[in-house]
């Protein structure tokens, strides 16, 4: 098995470029110092890729930053070396340096660069892209500003960016998230630099994005003879980029070493967990699958909605599709996903059945009673029997629980516009409906800022319960959490419509937290279902060509068969 | 851009017919009209008038007619014919009163705009970047009470501060010697000993706000991602601040011209009263107290019109100095 | 699966395995804090307490509450009437409260008092001069009794806070105005009207505001439109010449107390489209928060979406924001009343005071009819400012 692993994991020859040693970082909060990094220690070398992987609060990204001494002014370096070295060996201590003094302002940008998550906000509104690429050539390679143009050029077309000579002069929110990030990318690389920072650089952007971007440095990196320090909660991409691992977890780095050993033979309890979850969701939960014979509870007919506007003659200006002749049907006791990138409207698709966002055409028809009912002409009594038995999970742990209300009264909240229900009977059923989701009954009188995300999520849950529901529409319910609490949540969630007969409707961009919860998956692209199967058929045998480009492009978590990096591109 | 511009001002239409009522009810709110005032004026000083040329005025002004048809005469007369109606108390055309004191409301404005904006841009800056420094609590306090003490307060203070310790007399534009004066040196440096302190006590609020807006801005803005990109750049601190958070912080300081010169206005209306300047104050509050409501109609009118013209502005500079506004 | 072994030379050497934590490390600014102890806390506790640990806003806060005491009990804190005028002590410059009088033995003894006065006639143009005579000892008491009122216009009484004991001594410890009326006294009764215009300006300002905002709110479309458009043309104004236009319509015949209503309406006229705009920029942001889109999932209907839901979210904020909106209207009035077209003479206010200040020569030779009554309002105003600002920090107690 020795022969698969990847040649970059051998033991390498180099000495380091960067070497970390004992690096600490104290964060003096009002109420707390926060030790937010503790004695981490690793060595970056050229042309080879360290992953910190780490949940969210592990410290991974003040890590990164700290080595551009770029960290937030409560925050301190309690400790450590920072070690940057040249070709010559000569080198640089750079924990030592002032923030902000002319000798770190020399590394940052010109020894080492660095990308960032949000491609959104990382970039200057107001300045175009061009103007800000050169900035950095001008600072550090002593061009003219004709030269720096040329070269600002040059690097959007290394980057992949089509009509560089034009884009230069454009503003970032003319860009899509992808072309921000290819242009972070180059600015990042316009000084040529020894080492490659980056943090997160995929995390907001679309899967098939994602393994375009990582390709794009992979070259990059290739190409240049780079060092890179990538940081990631991903599992997956870890196992598809990296050469060494260090996972992190509350400042610490509790495991480090080469890729291979860390995905094959784990020694920290902590990895183990980490994997497990991980491996967890790329395989399916191993359920029966439910029979569809009978009635679906559930029809979808041509469901669609358009949103445009018109000027001031009464012309439509522009029109978009947002979903556009959807058909579904979802059985009893059925799992089924929805899968799509951003813009694919399947956000859009669940609020229609529910009816928050009023549908254009087609038509939804209920079927959980005695007779079928047409959900898009129900009267306002009928819908609010359909929305009882048809909930709704969000994505936002935070957004979705008013802060000023209890956790009894939010969950209480349903139970008392049904009416019925008073008093002891009342608490009886809250703390009924908190125990189903694996919540202490002392829960009650706390407020939702008591909770962290994943306990919020199951208290978004109970409220959904409260009603004695048959569907619960759950969109990107497990995005906003952490690899092992999403493996908890979803196990939580078999585990009720085991119990409680339910069916639901997954709407998720996740491909593998689909394939491990759902039965059936149907796939939008551009407002339509490009493809519905078992979800085991999608995700190993995918038919069409979009869908097939969507399930190449996710990163598979083992580092001897990667996958992302030889995948098949769709071109719409 | 061209297309923005006609935009923004076709916009500006329905915002200038409303200030146009606000100011035609203004006129129209004192019981009676002005004939009967003239009426009761000349009865004072014994003189009467015949009813066939009290008929004949009441025609000519349309006094008679219903209030819209009177509104339309009286704003159709100022848009076409620059006819503001009729002064009684002074006995002529309203519009030969007011340009040359609104020509001085303007330009105390804008001198006042200009010290407000030439004062906070670095207080503000510097509050936001050396946050809970000992200037920046300094400044934070003077900001305070700039934004606690009304103007006329203010003025009053500092008439008396100069009046008891420099035994100098502040009130006008110009000293004795100087007011009918042809222009010259002297008169100029005459002037600018007078400017100071309404443009101070009209400015102290305004700039008390800015700063306080601006900082605020500017440190949410210090904490935005493409701050820290900037830095990772590699660009000093300065450069960093100055090319990044202060160009976006600078938007509503552009777009504060919408607020702040109403308020400016409103300061060089009460601050002249106190301290007897020759704008359109103390002779709008005149007009007022003598019901001579065409002149002091005109005036509302006018210092509307000027306010919105200031927000035109802004909103276009504004534009200029975004992209994201000039292209949506 | 094959376990590898791997000796990671590449690493620093090799050590212990990291220890298992349970959390993420944290250490107490001072011993005995418990980080976690807010989790029970309601959000209307994390307010209060957020309010609490600014200082300086606490204490404008109580520095409010004593403005809004000093009107309520005008009657008893002042030491006389408003209105008593006294021509012999004209201009009479403030006396200081001496707690001890020199004994005939040497000795001193316990006699609250305040100075008396001389008078001098300027030969030249017959004015008339006071000076404190340290000699004129005026005893004064606490809880004595003064000049009869009537306490809230109910009750009968003529006990003073403190006053001469002999109510024909001059007893003015900020002085007098050109009637000889005490300013104290003055002050104080001044403090209840515009105190009090104020709290009323802005509450019909808050119901103009909210009625408009929830129209514009509920019907949407051409209502909304019409209101924004409302709403734009007032902000546009400059305020002090619409003021003045206003109010100088208001008859000079009115009785006192309609004079002071329209001067409120007037105030809270202008003043309540930057409440509605503040509300209903809150309530269309909130209207799209999940929690609110789970509220109406859950069946609520409208009124409870509204009242249970989204209002109580809205109170803090609207709390801070008419806190700030108070010292407008204070200024405002001040400001009208000062120029002569607002509360006019029989009503004390801080504006009406004020007016006496107008004269540069009348401020010279009596500074302190400008320093009390403009220090009255700066103080308030600044005290209203900061408790504003710590209510609007503390509304979003989970920022930091």
């Amino acid at each position: 098995m020795t022969q698969h692993t990847p040649p970059a994991a051998g033991q390498p020859v180099t000495t380091p470029i960067l070497s970390v040693r004992d690096l600490s970082i104290d964060f003096h909060l009002r109420s707390h110092i926060l030790h937010a990094v503790r004695d981490v220690s690793f060595d970056l070398h050229s042309g080879r890729t360290l992953c910190l992987v780490g949940e969210s609060g592990s410290g991974k990204s003040v890590t990164a930053r700290a080595l551009l001494r770029l960290i937030d002014p409560q925050a301190r370096v309690a400790g450590g070396t920072i070690t940057l070295r040249d070709e010559t060996g000569a080198e640089l201590r750079l924990d030592g340096m002032a923030p902000n003094s002319r000798e770190i302002r020399a590394v940052r940008g010109g020894r080492i660069g660095l990308i960032f998550q949000e491609p959104m906000s990382s970039l200057s509104p107001v300045r175009t892209i061009g103007t800000q690429i050169a900035e950095a050539l001008l600072l550090h390679r002593r061009m003219t500003k004709p030269e720096a143009k040329a070269e600002t050029v040059n690097l959007l077309r290394q980057v992949e960016i089509a009509n560089p000579e034009r884009m230069a002069d454009r503003y970032t929110f003319e860009f899509s998230g992808g072309m921000r990030q290819r242009a972070m990318i180059a600015m990042a690389l316009a000084c040529d630099p020894d080492i490659l920072i980056a943090d997160e650089p995929t995390t907001a952007l679309d899967v098939t994005t994602q393994a375009e971007i990582m390709d794009l440095i992979a070259r990059l990196q290739r190409e240049r003879g780079m060092a890179m320090l990538m940081i990631t909660h991903d599992l997956g991409l870890v196992a598809e980029v990296a050469d060494a691992v260090a996972v992190m977890r509350w400042g610490r780095i509790v495991e480090q070493g080469p890729v291979d050993q860390i995905f094959h033979a784990p020694h920290h309890p902590y990895t183990r967990r980490l994997l497990e979850a991980t491996l967890k969701l790329d395989s399916s939960a191993k359920r029966e699958a439910p029979r569809m014979d009978g009635t679906p509870l559930l029809s979808v007919r041509g469901l669609g909605k358009g949103f445009g506007a018109v000027n001031w003659r009464g012309r439509q200006t522009f029109a978009i599709k947002a979903v556009d002749q959807v058909n579904l049907d979802l059985w009893p006791g059925e799992n089924l996903g929805i899968v799509g990138e951003s813009g694919s409207g399947k956000t859009t698709l669940g609020r229609m059945l529910l009816r928050i966002i009023e549908p254009s055409t087609g038509s939804i028809r209920w079927q959980g009673d005695a007779a079928p009912a047409e959900v898009t002409i129900m009267n306002r009594p009928d819908l609010a029997r359909y929305r009882s038995a048809v909930r709704l999970v969000f994505q936002d742990p935070y957004a979705s629980l008013n802060p000023r209300m209890t956790v009894k009264q939010v969950i209480a909240d349903p139970l008392v516009v049904a009416g019925g229900l008073k008093g002891a009977a009342l608490d009886a059923r809250i703390a009924e409906l908190l125990e189903l989701v694996g919540l202490d009954r002392s829960a009650m009188e706390r407020y939702p800022h008591a909770f962290s995300g994943g306990q919020r999520q199951r208290i978004g849950i109970a409220r959904a319960l409260a009603l004695n529901p048959r569907i619960i529409i759950a969109d990107e319910a497990t995005s906003a959490l952490d690899v092992s609490i999403r493996a908890q949540v979803l196990d939580l969630l078999l585990d009720l419509q085991r119990r409680l007969d339910l069916s639901f409707i997954f709407i998720a961009h996740d491909i593998s937290v689909v394939r491990y919860f759902c039965d059936r998956v149907a796939v939008m692209h551009r407002g339509r279902v490009v493809e519905t199967g078992s979800a085991d058929d999608i995700c190993t045998r995918p038919r069409e060509p979009y869908t097939q480009s969507l399930i190449s492009a996710v990163p598979n978590p083992d580092p001897r068969n990667r996958r992302m990096l030889h995948r098949t591109r769709f071109r719409a | 851009m061209w297309l923005y511009t006609l935009k923004r001002i076709l916009l500006m239409i329905p915002t200038m017919f409303g200030i146009s009522l606000i100011s035609f009810f203004i006129i129209q709110l004192p019981p009676g009209d002005y004939l009967t005032s003239l009426l009761a004026s000349m009865a004072d000083s014994g003189q009467t008038l015949d009813p066939v040329e009290i008929a004949r005025l009441r025609a000519t002004y349309g006094l008679d007619d219903p209030m819209i048809v009177q509104y339309f005469k009286w704003i159709s007369g100022i848009v076409f014919r620059g006819d503001f109606g009729y002064s009684f108390e002074w006995g002529r055309p309203v519009s030969e009163l007011i340009w040359e004191r609104m020509g001085s409301t303007l330009a105390i404005s804008i001198a006042a705009l200009v010290f407000v904006w030439a004062v906070s841009l670095p207080i503000g800056i510097y509050s936001a970047v050396h946050r809970h420094s000992v200037g920046d609590h300094v400044a934070t306090f003077f900001g305070f009470l700039g934004l606690a003490i009304p103007n006329f307060i203010l003025a009053l203070t500092l008439m008396y501060v100069s009046y008891r310790y420099f035994g100098q007399s502040v009130g006008g534009l110009f000293s004795p010697e100087y007011v009918g004066a042809d222009w010259s040196w002297g008169r100029v440096w005459d002037l600018m000993k007078h400017l100071w302190i309404p443009i101070i006590v009209i400015g102290t609020s305004g700039t008390a706000a800015l700063i306080r807006i601006l900082r605020a801005n500017l440190t949410d803005e210090l904490s935005k991602p493409y701050v820290t990109t900037a830095r990772a750049k590699g660009l000093s601190e300065f450069n960093v601040i100055m090319r990044y958070p202060v160009r976006i912080a600078l938007n509503p300081f552009v777009s504060a011209i919408g607020w702040v010169l109403p308020n400016l206005i409103s300061g060089v209306t009460i601050t002249a009263i106190v301290l007897n300047l020759p704008t359109a104050g103390p002779l709008l509050l005149r007009a007022l107290v003598s019901q001579d409501m065409y002149l002091a109609g005109s005036f509302i009118l006018l210092m509307g019109v000027l306010t919105l013209i200031g927000m035109l502005i802004s909103d276009l500079l504004l534009a200029v100095l975004d992209p994201r506004i000039r292209f949506t | 699966m094959t376990h590898l072994v791997h000796t990671p030379t590449e690493l620093p050497p090799d050590r212990p395995m990291a220890p298992e934590d349970t959390g993420p490390a944290i250490s107490p600014l001072r011993p005995g804090d418990d980080p976690g102890k807010i989790a029970v806390a309601s959000q209307w506790t994390l307010i209060w307490r957020k309010f609490l640990s600014n200082r300086v806003a606490v204490f404008a806060g109580i520095v409010v509450l004593a403005f809004y005491l000093i009107a309520m009990l005008a009657e008893f804190l002042a030491p006389t009437s408003p209105s008593l005028a006294r021509p012999q002590f004209t201009y009479a410059p403030p006396q200081s409260i001496g707690f001890f009088v020199p004994d005939p033995d040497g000795g001193r003894s316990w006699q609250p008092h305040v100075k008396g006065y001389t008078m001098s006639v300027d030969p030249a143009s017959l004015r008339r001069t006071f000076t404190i005579d340290d000699t004129a000892i005026i005893p004064i008491g606490f809880f004595v009794e003064g000049p009869a009122y009537r306490m809230w216009g109910l009750l009968d009484a003529n006990m003073r806070l403190m006053g001469p004991l002999d109510a024909s001594q001059p007893m003015n410890l900020l002085g007098t105005d050109a009637l000889g009326r005490d300013l104290l006294s003055r002050l104080i009764y001044g403090t209840r009207i515009s105190m009090s215009i104020g709290l009323i300006g802005v509450l019909s300002s808050l119901v103009i505001g909210v009625v408009l905002g929830a129209l514009s709110g509920y019907f949407g479309g051409w209502t909304d439109l019409v209101i924004q458009r409302i709403i734009e043309v007032i902000s546009a104004m400059p305020t002090i010449p619409l003021w003045l236009g206003l109010a100088a319509a208001v008859p000079v015949a009115w009785s006192p107390v309609t004079v002071y209503f329209m001067v409120t309406l007037i105030v809270s006229l202008l003043a309540w489209t930057g409440l509605a705009r503040e509300v209903r920029g809150r309530f269309l942001a909130l209207r799209h928060e999940d929690f609110v889109t789970a509220a109406i999932l859950d069946g609520s209907s409208r009124a409870r979406v509204i009242f249970r839901h989204i209002l109580p979210s809205l109170t803090s904020h609207i709390l801070a924001v008419v806190t700030l909106a108070i010292p407008t209207m204070i200024v405002a009035e001040t400001a009208l009343s000062f120029l002569g077209v607002g509360l006019k003479a029989p009503v004390v206010s801080w504006g009406v005071l004020l007016q006496d200040a107008q004269n540069i020569r009348a401020v010279s030779t009596a500074p302190w009819l400008l320093i009390w009554p403009s220090g009255a309002v700066v103080l308030a105003v600044l005290a209203f400012n900061f408790l504003g600002d710590g209510m609007r920090d503390a509304a979003d107690p989970y920022e930091t």
